[in-house]
């Protein structure tokens, strides 16, 4: 295990914000702490790096107990999501910083630095002052920079929430690719379930300051714990008494066995795919079909229609 | 006001010639104008005044051996008390930004005492507390340590004020990037949060150097005003233009001003060479 976080309880103030969080990150891996704010997933990476201390619990790294350690001797690297870039230092030496505090040889900071900031696309801005770089130039130096150290953990705050939706998409998958390239064991906060899902191997969702769920993208979509996490990874509506996805629906013009009957209010195609909003049981739902069906069922506002989870799809009970 | 106004200055002249609009054009003029009125004419004016008998008269006004120990007494002393400024000025600020103990919000409003208070009661106050009946029995009246204290406490704010607002501005995860990338307290410090301070403490204490040059008011009493030991190059002025001769005082005054306009100009260009070399 790169990092086993066990029984960690934290509060600031009479706010408590970790409770009993324990955690292991295999080593190697790419891990998504993915929860609403004010979940507790930030200040759980803040523990990790040693930038809080927990009130109770143990933080261990690489199988050595780093509790009481100082951030300094973690041998972590961290991303935060306002970037923290040395305003008066050049790309260069922002990069160089970890290296130049172990004060390693000249020739030696500069050979690694150009290829961390050729990994990261920035060999070209070298000399440029992090003020004269775009926000996503700035978080890919900020990644170098934490790289630069040779950490044993990557921790990642947020690291594209102050990006616009273009850039960010665009990270997402670059970061992918530079955890194959550099396979360092990897932690990164969001709030996006689509960012935790396309990037991480592991999602861990937190929420109450609790691990919710902890497994692949896969299994927490699939197979949620409890219907906030199946909430909180996708779309979900709620037919029959059951919470289900949208797409795991049978939509049929004529009764089926456990179909609960519908009438259809509006239908609304965005390009392939086509949401059928309904009224069912005296609340509304939606189904997401294809355009192909939706053309073969002819559906109109008025038409009844009965609905049913998909075989094999996942439904959550409702507690009514 | 005298700094913000040479970097204003340069920034207009180095950037491109370009059209006016008529709002920026209004406004232009009227600093220009305004500033024109209340600083420029008036210092042109001593500058022309200190030339009317001739270059030879104003080297010897400026010479005398009063004027002359005036002036480096001033001019020393002022260097001393803006360094001192430079240090504990950055203190202050520091302990007033970083630092939560009770009377925080009392010991920032008593920063500013000093701007508050008329000069000549500071140099009352610091008189009765280090004059000849101190109660500290620490008697500093009539010496040059006594005109140094009175300079340190008019120009006190001066760096503390300039540093407080970056300090409170400074990112402090900077400080925590650097310390998961091995960085300790010291090194955080000089690397990271002084550098990022230097700007501010240059200006502060450019400020802190030109307003004691300048400083009459707090040195009148304690320093007793000795010719040759303790009067500073204000007060010399004062004697000379009550001893009629207008023309040493002005002669007198412009040194002060060319002293003061080299300051401020050294340390803008140290601070721009700084910004660009990081």
């Amino acid at each position: 295990m790169a990092i086993e976080v066990r029984d960690v309880n934290k509060s600031f103030g009479t706010t408590p914000v970790l409770h009993d969080v324990s955690l292991d990150v295999t080593a190697g891996s790419l891990t998504a702490l993915l929860g609403p704010s004010g979940g507790g997933k930030s200040t759980l990476l803040r523990v990790i790096a040693g930038l809080e201390r927990p009130d109770t619990g143990t933080v261990r790294i690489s199988g050595v107990d780093a509790t009481r350690l100082s951030p300094q001797r973690r041998g972590v690297g961290f991303v935060f999501q306002h970037y923290a870039a040395f305003k008066h230092l050049t790309v260069f030496r922002n990069v160089a910083f970890g290296l130049e505090i172990r004060k390693r040889p000249k020739d030696e900071i500069r050979r690694r630095v150009m290829e961390l900031l050729e990994l990261v696309h920035l060999e070209k801005l070298a000399d440029r002052y992090p003020s004269q770089l775009s926000g996503g130039q700035r978080q890919r130096m900020a990644l170098a920079r934490a790289l630069a150290v040779e950490p044993q953990v990557l921790l990642l705050d947020e690291p594209f929430g102050a990006l616009d939706a273009q850039v960010r998409k665009e990270l997402r998958t670059w970061l992918r690719r530079l955890h194959d390239e550099v396979h360092v064991t990897t932690v990164f906060v969001t709030h996006d379930q689509e960012e935790a899902i396309e990037v991480a191997d592991t999602i861990v969702v937190l929420a109450g300051g609790e691990v919710v769920q902890a497994g692949s993208p896969g299994e927490v979509y699939d197979n949620p714990a409890n219907p906030f996490v199946m909430r909180f990874l996708g779309p979900v509506t709620e037919i029959g008494g059951s919470l289900v996805r949208p797409h795991d629906i049978e939509i049929s013009p004529d009764p089926v066995d456990g179909g609960s009957p519908a009438v259809v209010s509006r239908v609304v195609r965005l390009g392939f795919e086509v949401r059928v909003e309904v009224e069912t049981g005296g609340h509304e739902a939606w189904v997401q079909v294809t355009r192909e069906q939706a053309d073969r069922l002819g559906l109109g506002p008025g038409d009844t229609v009965h609905l049913r989870p998909a075989p094999g799809a996942r439904s959550l009970a409702l507690a009514l | 006001m005298t700094l913000e106004v040479t970097r204003e200055a340069t920034a207009i002249t180095a950037r491109p010639v370009r059209r006016l609009t008529g709002g920026t054009a209004a406004g232009l003029g009227t600093a220009v104008l305004y500033l024109s009125l209340i600083v420029l004419i008036p210092l042109a004016a001593v500058v022309w005044r200190s030339a009317g008998e001739g270059p030879g008269y104003f080297w010897r006004s400026v010479t005398t051996p009063d004027a002359w120990a005036a002036l480096t007494l001033t001019i020393g002393a002022s260097a001393l008390v803006a360094l001192v400024n430079l240090v504990m000025g950055t203190v202050i600020a520091w302990v007033l930004v970083r630092d939560r103990f009770p009377g925080r919000a009392v010991l920032d409003t008593i920063i500013d005492l000093p701007f508050a208070l008329p000069t000549i009661v500071a140099g009352l106050v610091l008189l009765a507390l280090y004059g000849p009946q101190s109660p500290l029995g620490i008697n500093l009246a009539y010496s040059r340590a006594g005109v140094v204290l009175a300079l340190l406490f008019v120009t006190l704010p001066f760096v503390v004020r300039t540093v407080q607002p970056v300090l409170l501005e400074l990112d402090t995860e900077m400080e925590q990037a650097a310390a998961s990338l091995g960085a300790g307290p010291f090194q955080t410090f000089r690397r990271v949060i002084l550098p990022n301070l230097i700007p501010a403490m240059l200006s502060g204490t450019a400020l802190a150097f030109t307003r004691a040059i300048a400083e009459f008011g707090s040195t009148v009493l304690i320093s007793g005003n000795l010719p040759f030991k303790t009067q500073v190059a204000a007060v010399n002025i004062f004697s000379q233009i009550e001893g009629d001769d207008t023309t040493g005082a002005a002669a007198i005054s412009t040194v002060l001003l060319v002293v003061a306009l080299v300051a401020l100009i050294t340390l803008d260009v140290l601070q721009r060479w700084g910004s660009r070399r990081g």
